[in-house]
């Protein structure tokens, strides 16, 4: 216990410290507020299967679309050293791409759903290829070149669906949304999970792990090696598109409907606090996938402890904003440097005397 | 004598997380001294001066300045105190004009007075002869220039001491006389200058004293007249000279006159390079030598497709290929260690492992990751080969010595076994040992055939390893030399006089 | 381009983006007025541009010192929001038009505080920091009430419907009136704050400190220039002009609403964008910002008078000229840069 303790404190986990403790924070929090906040039931919900429910579960389902698009955003953010605030926007066109495939086609069937899916799959790539040129080809900061994308984005989505807010219903659309019959894992959840067993998949059938951060880290000295910079980045834009497609489809299925004014409303701003909170540097180089799928946690985690504490939806804003202050203090250098300061002058000396006695 | 010490630091020491990186250092600055400040990478003489200018504070110690005693807390603080600093990299801001450069951090007032500023600015570069207008944006002259600029705003603030670190890496020579002549006016004024270098013939030529560290430690003061330059080094690395000069002077053996060619160029040229023809035989070691500007590296970057590569013809082994990038080159058994280490070589963060692998990887291509425990074990084995001093293989590069992040990097090209190496500077900012180390390794390679060009500002050791010199000027080839035109006398004439 | 500014010089970086916006914005205008006539031909159009975009202008101007110090403060329209709030919750309740200024420009100076010691002095990162601010912001607006709140205090409705007549710039209406060119008092504000800012930025040493910071910070700091504190000020001037532009705002609107001044930041970044700032740093002039205000809306009234009413055409153009300006910008720098090194 006290060599978890040590490595906890001591870095060892590197930069999952922060999220971890974040995490296991709001647990304590929770459990000390109300001991049965995170008891799970199974019940009977309304299409009569038998599911998992609770806070727990309703928190690891909302976040899946906040998860999903963070994995993305974690690899553009590497690669490229800045963020981008496209993906709402992004998120609601690839929506409205996935409803409008759907209602052209006669029926909704396995087939069409496919078929949706993986047209909105391409325009989110292509959207993700324009910010990806302007980002690789054009040197242009990713902050900025996504600024045209998040300006006109929704009213793209809007125009796809010739200014309607659509509804589409059907059984397999509630089956992406919530439950698949006879299992008791939310889909969503099912969803994130595949989604970060295939960027493991990823990360080990190819380099790319190495080849973006060396991209992310030195750029110049990555091109004098061979490595095509250009590439790497336009990539990283392409399956951050892959994720924003997932992330569309997950909320458009979960409410049978897209309007793409409130579809992922602000949530790029969630999406790049759950990478750094998740202890990716902002700023590109070395990155954890894992970091910021925690980070998505912690985010929903907090939202909805602040709900079950009576916090209106209005309100919510102002305390995740205390909560995302207090925890970038705890993690920033200045902070950490003072902390483990103050650790090896306390419990630092012992060891000192030990050596010395042991040279003399 | 105690009346004429301008700065005195006694048992000055400092301490980084599992790291003394001085112990007891004392130093001593006369008015109107040139102290020359020198040591191996590692040795702490920047970390000496940083502690000098504020940027470190000094865990023990004391500092006085003309006799009283100082604490100095910040850059600013050193500034006010009358110690200026002309670091190696550009510390000005090149979005601002000269004349701002000059004076901003130090304006007295509130309110910006521009003209007032510019005018005063021509004076001071008009009398120190710097080739720059004072509303000129600060970005858009050379480095050289821009270096300049920096000195020139140290003399301004009449400085009482002047520390210069490293100032001539990117001057020519011609600058380098210009830098002297004002190092040795502002002497005359009284000004103490420190000057931290790893020239050895320019700290001989300009330098009163020399104060060597070794391994954050103390070895000695010395008259620059009283000390030869062998035992300069040897105190420098803290061993026998011998080695040094074991190494004689290469002749071009019989076996590569016969040897095949293996890289041949004609007339390519790129953004940056002249077009020029080039060839090289396998297992021939050759060197690029002339002027800083004079265009070795250029050359060097078009022949591995570093620059966009805009004309020209290659042929290897006798075969025409098209080398238009990096990559190109890499395929065809080329490697490029590049000059600049730190902006275009390590990988920081990352570790000794993927440090190594790097070059092999992207050969591979990006769909056959080299597995962990191979990464593993090619790790271990150049770490023992090229003898890197390292906590451990994953530990990241940007901590490692100068020295030893350049053997991490040539562990990389290594490992890819190329049948041409181009090293660009592999020593520069090198402590002696590691020098040594890879002057033996360049002929080691070239007995097992492989080519190897190698670029030095150092020309002995070009002669000391090539068995051909090209030299450059203004961006041409203006001469070839080889076995007996193969001493220092040829290389200069050659320089000087365009012809071999 | 240069014989017209009379200087030896070439003109730097940010002098050649700030002519390009201004050179497009006059162009686009005039083409405006000779394609589309109507409203474009009266100076009130301008004015109308003006007098909506006051508190645009005002927080543009603090994003454009932070971005030129190399920084980005996403927290500005929240806090212009929070600002108008309470000040509407304070007058309505018996306040003093006096204080609320004063609260207006407390509430402004306090986030510049927390924020810019956050991002200073902790070295968090800016986007971060005012994003929590932005969060924070816009959660106490609703706190304070989640309805909208009309300002029914006397003195400030005076305020709110005094305007700056100017007969002369006026234009004849249809039914033979002359209607005067009318410009509110925050128009007046909002041109106070361009110019002592242009000037501090020119001519304090504050303000270059700014471009120093931004150009390269590791040279700041060896010139002697204090970069932590140099910074903070930087969110300083930002938290305060957000706090007159939230009092501006409530000149304009009178009333006070949890969704005011939403993605005002983002038109602020663009602004300055097209103005010719650079995220980057070092780069940028409050004089390209102002033009860029004026072209970004410009657009939107050509959309507009061209008879495209569908809402999504309005942001779908502003996101082309955006898109345009950017990629204008990275090809100058670049040439430019080309140019520089075959010398």
């Amino acid at each position: 216990m006290k060599k978890a303790g040590k490595k906890l404190f001591g870095g060892g986990l590197g930069q999952l410290t922060i999220p971890i403790i974040a995490i296991a924070l709001l647990v304590i929090f929770n459990l000390i507020r109300d001991p049965g906040f995170f008891s799970i039931d199974l019940l009977h919900n309304n299409d009569g299967n038998i599911v998992l429910s609770g806070n727990l579960i309703s928190i690891i389902n909302g976040a899946s679309e906040l998860a999903v698009l963070a994995m993305g955003m974690t690899l553009v953010t590497a690669a490229c050293g800045g963020q981008d605030i496209s993906v709402g926007a992004a998120a609601a066109i690839a929506g409205s791409v996935f409803v409008k495939v759907l209602k052209s086609g006669g029926s909704i069937n396995g087939g069409t759903v496919i078929l949706a899916f993986v047209s909105a799959c391409i325009v989110a790539m292509l959207f993700g290829a324009f910010n990806g040129t302007l980002v690789a080809v054009f040197k242009i900061q990713p902050m900025i070149a996504t600024l045209i994308l998040y300006t006109c984005g929704r009213s793209i989505a809007y125009w796809i669906n010739g200014g309607a807010t659509p509804t589409v219903s059907s059984p397999i659309l509630s089956g992406i949304g919530s439950f698949i019959p006879g299992i008791p894992v939310p889909t969503p959840v099912l969803i994130v999970l595949l989604m970060a067993i295939l960027f493991k998949l990823l990360f080990h059938f190819t380099s790319l792990e190495l080849f973006t951060q060396s991209v992310g880290i030195n750029g110049s000295a990555a091109r004098l090696n061979g490595i095509n910079s250009t590439f790497i980045k336009l990539l990283s834009f392409i399956i951050l598109g892959v994720c924003v497609c997932v992330a569309g489809t997950i909320g458009v299925s979960r409410l049978g409907l897209i309007n793409h004014e409130t579809l992922l409303l602000d949530v790029e701003m969630d999406t790049i606090l759950a990478v750094a909170i998740g202890g990716n540097s902002l700023g590109g180089g070395k990155f954890k996938i894992s970091g910021s799928i925690i980070g998505a946690y912690v985010i929903q985690m907090l939202t909805i402890t602040l709900y079950a504490m009576k916090v209106s939806s209005t309100d919510v804003k102002a305390y995740k904003a205390i909560v995302i202050v207090l925890l970038v203090v705890i993690g920033s250098p200045v902070v950490k440097a003072k902390f483990s300061k103050f650790m090896t002058n306390t419990f630092g000396q012992g060891k000192k005397v030990a050596v010395k006695g042991a040279e003399e | 004598m105690q009346e004429n010490v301008l700065l005195q630091m006694n048992h000055i020491e400092k301490r980084f997380p599992g790291v003394l990186a001085l112990n007891n250092v004392d130093f001593t600055l006369r008015k109107g001294e040139i102290h020359a400040l020198m040591g191996e990478n590692g040795a702490g003489k920047s970390t000496l001066i940083k502690v000098l200018t504020g940027v470190y504070q000094m865990d023990g110690g004391e500092i006085t300045v003309e006799g009283e005693p100082i604490v100095i807390k910040s850059p600013q603080d050193a500034q006010n105190k009358g110690i200026s600093t002309v670091y190696q990299e550009i510390t000005l801001c090149p979005n601002l004009t000269v004349a701002e450069n000059m004076f901003i951090g130090r304006e007295g007032s509130a309110w910006v007075q521009q003209k007032e500023y510019e005018k005063r600015a021509d004076e001071i570069l008009q009398r120190l002869g710097i080739p720059a207008r004072s509303g000129q944006e600060l970005g858009n002259c050379s480095l050289a220039v821009q270096q300049m600029v920096a000195i020139a705003r140290a003399v301004d603030m009449k400085c009482k001491v002047l520390i210069l670190d490293e100032p001539t890496s990117s001057l020519d020579d011609k600058e380098v006389n210009m830098l002297f002549d004002l190092m040795r006016d502002l002497k005359s004024q009284g000004v103490g200058i420190i000057f931290v270098t790893h020239f050895l013939e320019q700290v001989y030529e300009v330098s009163d004293r020399i104060t060597v560290l070794r391994n954050g430690e103390l070895v000695g003061e010395y008259l620059t007249e009283e000390l030869p330059q062998v035992e300069l080094v040897s105190k420098m690395i803290g061993k026998e000279l011998e080695e040094l000069s074991s190494l004689g002077e290469a002749d071009e053996k019989e076996t590569i006159v016969n040897a095949e060619v293996l890289y041949e160029a004609e007339g390519l040229s790129s953004n940056e390079a002249l077009p020029f023809d080039f060839s090289i035989k396998k297992g021939e070691v050759n060197g690029f030598t002339g002027l800083l500007g004079s265009g070795r590296s250029e050359s060097v970057r078009a022949i591995f497709g570093a620059d966009k590569v805009n004309g020209g013809t290659v042929k290897i082994k006798g075969k025409p290929v098209k080398i238009t990038k990096p990559v190109d080159a890499m395929k065809h058994g080329i490697g490029y260690l590049a000059e600049d280490r730190k902006r275009d070589g390590i990988i920081a963060e990352l570790s000794v492992r993927e440090n190594i692998i790097l070059a092999l990887q992207v050969m591979n291509g990006m769909f056959k990751p080299i597995s962990r425990s191979e990464q593993e074990a090619f790790a271990d084995e150049y770490i023992k080969v090229l003898n890197i001093k390292t906590a451990s293989r994953e530990t990241p590069v940007g901590s490692l010595s100068g020295g030893n992040q350049q053997k991490v990097i040539l562990a990389r090209w290594l490992l890819t076994h190329p049948d041409y190496l181009i090293l660009d500077e592999p020593t520069r900012g090198i402590d002696v040992g590691t020098k040594l180390e890879i002057q033996k390794l360049v002929l080691k390679l070239a007995e097992e055939g492989v080519s190897v060009t190698f670029i030095s500002s150092e020309v002995e050791e070009m002669l000391r390893t090539c068995s051909r010199l090209i030299v450059m000027r203004d961006r041409h080839i203006v001469g070839e030399l080889k076995g007996k035109d193969l001493n220092q006398t040829q290389v200069m004439k050659t320089i000087a006089g365009g012809e071999a | 381009m240069k014989k017209l500014f009379n200087r030896k010089e070439p003109l730097t970086n940010t002098q050649l983006l700030m002519t390009i916006t201004i050179g497009i914005f006059v162009v686009m205008y005039i083409l405006a007025m000779t394609l589309l006539g109507g409203g474009f031909l009266h100076t009130q159009q301008i004015f109308d541009m003006l007098n909506d975009n006051a508190s645009l202008i005002i927080v543009s101007c603090g994003l454009t010192i932070v971005m030129i110090g190399g920084g980005i403060d996403i927290s500005v329209g929240a806090v212009t929001s929070l600002v108008v709030m309470s000040c509407v919750l304070y007058l309505n309740n018996g306040g003093n038009v006096f204080v609320s200024i004063l609260l207006a420009l407390g509430i402004g100076l306090g986030f510049g505080l927390v924020q810019g010691s956050l991002i200073s002095y902790l070295e968090i990162q800016p986007f971060i920091v005012t994003l929590a601010g932005m969060f924070f912001a816009r959660g106490m607006t609703t706190i304070l009430s989640v309805n909208p709140q009309k300002v029914s205090h006397e003195g400030f409705t005076k305020i709110l419907e005094s305007k700056i007549e100017i007969p002369w710039l006026g234009y004849t209406a249809k039914n033979g009136n002359l209607v005067p060119a009318r410009i509110e008092f925050g128009v007046v504000i909002a041109l106070a704050c361009l110019i002592l800012v242009f000037l501090m930025l020119k001519y304090v040493r504050l303000g270059r400190n700014f471009y120093a910071m931004g150009g390269n910070q590791t040279s700041a700091l060896m010139l002697g220039i204090n970069v932590k504190r140099t910074r903070f000020m930087s969110y300083i001037l930002s938290g305060l002009l957000s706090g007159i532009s939230g009092y501006v705002f409530m000149m304009h609107t009178g009333a006070g609403n949890a969704t005011n001044a939403a993605g005002m930041e983002m038109n602020a970044i663009a602004s300055s964008i097209i103005g010719g700032t650079l995220l980057t740093g070092g780069v940028g002039n409050v004089i390209g910002t102002f033009f860029g205000t004026l072209t970004l809306t410009t657009i939107k009234k050509i959309v507009v008078s061209s008879g495209l009413n569908d809402p999504w055409w309005q942001s779908i153009t502003t996101g082309g000229m955006l898109c345009f300006f950017i990629l204008l910008q990275s090809v100058v720098l670049s040439r430019r840069s080309k140019k520089k090194k075959a010398k």
